[in-house]
């Protein structure tokens, strides 16, 4: 990042000599037309820059584009200490340098339990057995012949903010919030494939198997896999990245990421759940008094605004947009509201772009900000009126151990200098 | 890509869309079935005809799973004293000799009574409901890096010594088998239970928040990431090319 940091640098500096001291963006404190002092032309103007003056690379320099070189901060980050090894880990999406709803795939949060599978489509089976008339054999050739369908889910690990459960720990929405992607699947519905293998009468679990090395397997009620689950090939309109599960994946609409299986090998249908260790030792919540939940699968509604945010201080006084995402597992987001007091008063927030079921919402307060200090909340309201509770609320009924299903509401504290940082508040 | 390899495309693309048009879709489904499976297999069931049927040697193959009730446990047998001698080889370098773990890596034993600590520590023997759990789990992750590597004796071996490092079971030439292993109890197995949040969390369906003069005095910082001092440096971030 060295070199990224001189480019910054260096830019910072050009831009800082261009504008004098009539920069507009320079600092919070540099005002423009200072007193007695004539504004001077801006060179990026006035004079002829590189890149209006000599060609730039052709159309067949880049097969498979990439991000601006400018936009190289725009990664996945991950918490070395959070996990023992990187292979059985999690990264953060950088939701603070994203707008919209859609998540570009190269930046999508992972979360694997035996590293990234590589495998060969052509190498590839789906295997439905159990409970059927005929269990079936699947290749991605057979899949592709079947009716697909486009929908786009948000996928939020259980974990995601779990690390917050008992106080502010991480400064940034990718590290508090970035568990979570929000993309088109296109695939067959699960449904058409239990159909073909013909599901027995007493069938009421099913059980997703992952073909990595960490045989990732979870059981799942029937009834969601007849009603919205999705055996995907795609996202954002090309084959999941390798990391997503290519050549298949699950998608399990609405519910916690680690159902969604990558690398889908077998459906088994059964009888009754099986009680895998990422049902039992993990994701369960543990309460305070010893005992635990577990098929917690819904993800309920939950929003965090992404800027302002600790990566993502306030630049300017005057106008600003806040602005962030919001989801449920429930349905749709139907209002957010923001707070800039710390929860005190709110206001509604604008929502624009798609509101779709189980989908992120994207929302916007345009504002005006004369360096008073902020503490910006946002709460999430869905279809069911389920409101989005605060930290307190929740810690109230679950304790501080349960990790998973941490959807209270965060507060950035913004300072009179435009920076923001994690807080806990009263 | 050379020209006969484009060519080559191109004419596979062109015989798959005659063969569709003039074939009927019974025979092709077949053949297609067929090819895949290196054998002939029968035809699928369902409506759409895609898909052909599992052998009985696929589903054994991959169906290892296993479940509370013992359904799925394959026939082998196994004592924590063999147990014992195949741990140390395969699984203490990260669990540690008694599966107190070592470094970060998974502490598999103790913590019993813990779950209502300041700080659980949730271990097979503390936490876990199944021993089920523990075989399957074994069978299809461990080791890592080495995965689906142990036979069923060394299962039932490791399973058993994991038992016993939990004091679930005293007696190391204690066999544990496919008959049996269902029908031990776990210390934690009446703790868990389904889902509650529509009825434990109802409050959280409001409806109507409040939106105005929610708070009677103004919020106070009660705790900062920033004195936590954990989250890792922007600048430290993955090098991108």
């Amino acid at each position: 990042m060295t070199e990224n940091m001189s480019t910054d640098a260096l830019s910072r500096r050009r831009f800082l000599r261009a504008a004098g001291l009539a920069g507009a963006g320079a600092a919070l404190v540099a005002r423009p037309g200072i007193a007695g002092e004539a504004p001077k032309p801006d060179p990026l103007i006035t004079e002829v820059q590189d890149w209006q003056r000599y060609l730039g690379d052709g159309v067949d320099k880049h097969p498979y584009g990439s991000p601006s070189k400018f936009e190289k901060h725009v990664v996945r980050r991950d918490v070395p200490w959070l996990t023992a090894d990187a292979q059985s880990s999690v990264n953060f999406t950088p939701l603070h340098d994203l707008d919209g709803i859609i998540t570009p795939s190269g930046v999508c949060f992972e979360r694997h339990h035996g590293g990234i599978a590589e495998i060969n489509p052509a190498d590839h089976r789906l295997m439905i057995n159990g409970l059927v008339e005929k269990p079936l054999v699947f290749t991605m050739e057979d899949i592709k012949r079947m009716p697909r369908v486009n929908k786009i889910y948000f996928l939020e690990c259980a974990a995601n903010s779990g690390m917050e459960w008992r106080g502010a720990q991480l400064n940034g929405c990718q590290f508090t919030h970035g568990m979570i992607h929000n993309v088109m699947y296109t695939g067959v519905p699960l449904k058409l494939l239990l159909e073909e293998a013909g599901v027995k009468p007493n069938a009421k679990w099913l059980m997703m198997e992952g073909g990595d090395a960490s045989g990732m397997n979870r059981s799942l009620p029937l009834s969601k896999g007849l009603d919205d689950v999705l055996i995907a090939f795609a996202m954002n309109g090309e084959a999941l990245r390798p990391e997503q599960g290519y050549p298949l994946r699950a998608v399990i609409p609405g519910w916690e990421g680690n159902l969604w299986v990558k690398w889908l090998r077998r459906i088994e249908v059964g009888d009754e759940p099986w009680q895998a260790r990422e049902e039992t030792s993990k994701y369960t919540d543990l309460l305070a008094d010893g005992r635990a939940r577990r098929f917690t699968f819904i993800m309920d509604a939950k929003s965090v605004v992404t800027n302002p945010s600790p990566q993502a201080p306030l630049k300017h006084k005057g106008r600003n947009v806040l602005t962030g995402v919001a989801w449920s597992g429930r349905g749709t987001v139907k209002r957010v509201d923001v707070s800039m007091d710390g929860g005190r008063n709110w206001q509604t927030a604008r929502i624009d772009g798609p509101v779709l079921d189980k989908s992120m919402v994207r929302f916007y307060v345009d504002f005006d900000w004369n360096g008073q200090e902020l503490m910006i909340q946002s709460r999430a309201m869905d279809s069911t009126g389920y409101v989005q509770p605060t930290k307190a609320e929740l810690r109230k009924v679950r304790g501080v151990n349960s990790i998973y299903h941490n959807n209270g509401i965060q507060t950035w504290l913004v300072h009179s200098n435009g920076e923001a940082e994690n807080v806990e508040i009263s | 890509m050379s020209k006969s390899a484009k060519f080559a495309g191109l004419s596979l693309v062109a015989a798959a869309a005659l063969f569709a048009a003039t074939a009927a879709p019974s025979v092709a489904q077949h053949k297609v079935a067929a090819h895949d499976a290196g054998k002939s297999a029968g035809k699928s069931a369902g409506k759409l005809g895609v898909g052909r049927v599992a052998l009985p040697e696929e589903v054994a193959a991959w169906d290892t799973d296993v479940r509370p009730d013992g359904k799925g446990l394959p026939p082998g047998k196994g004592t924590a004293k063999q147990g014992d001698e195949i741990f140390q080889a395969q699984c203490a370098s990260c669990h540690g000799e008694f599966g107190q773990g070592v470094g970060r890596w998974p502490v598999l034993a103790g913590g019993l009574g813990t779950l209502k600590a300041e700080r659980p520590d949730k271990t097979v023997g503390s936490y876990w409901p199944d021993v089920s759990t523990v075989y399957d789990y074994i069978q299809r992750a461990m080791p890592f890096g080495n995965a689906r590597s142990l036979s069923h004796d060394e299962l039932y071996a490791v399973v058993a010594y994991i038992l016993m490092m939990n004091d679930v079971i005293k007696d190391e030439n204690f066999e544990l088998n496919a008959k049996n292993l269902a029908t031990i109890k776990l210390p934690n197995a009446d703790n868990f239970f389904d889902d509650d949040r529509e009825v434990s969390e109802k409050a959280f369906w409001k409806k109507e928040p409040c939106m105005k003069n929610c708070k009677a005095e103004a919020p106070k910082v009660l705790g900062r990431a920033a004195n936590v001092d954990v989250t890792p440096d922007e600048k430290s971030g993955p090098k991108v090319d």
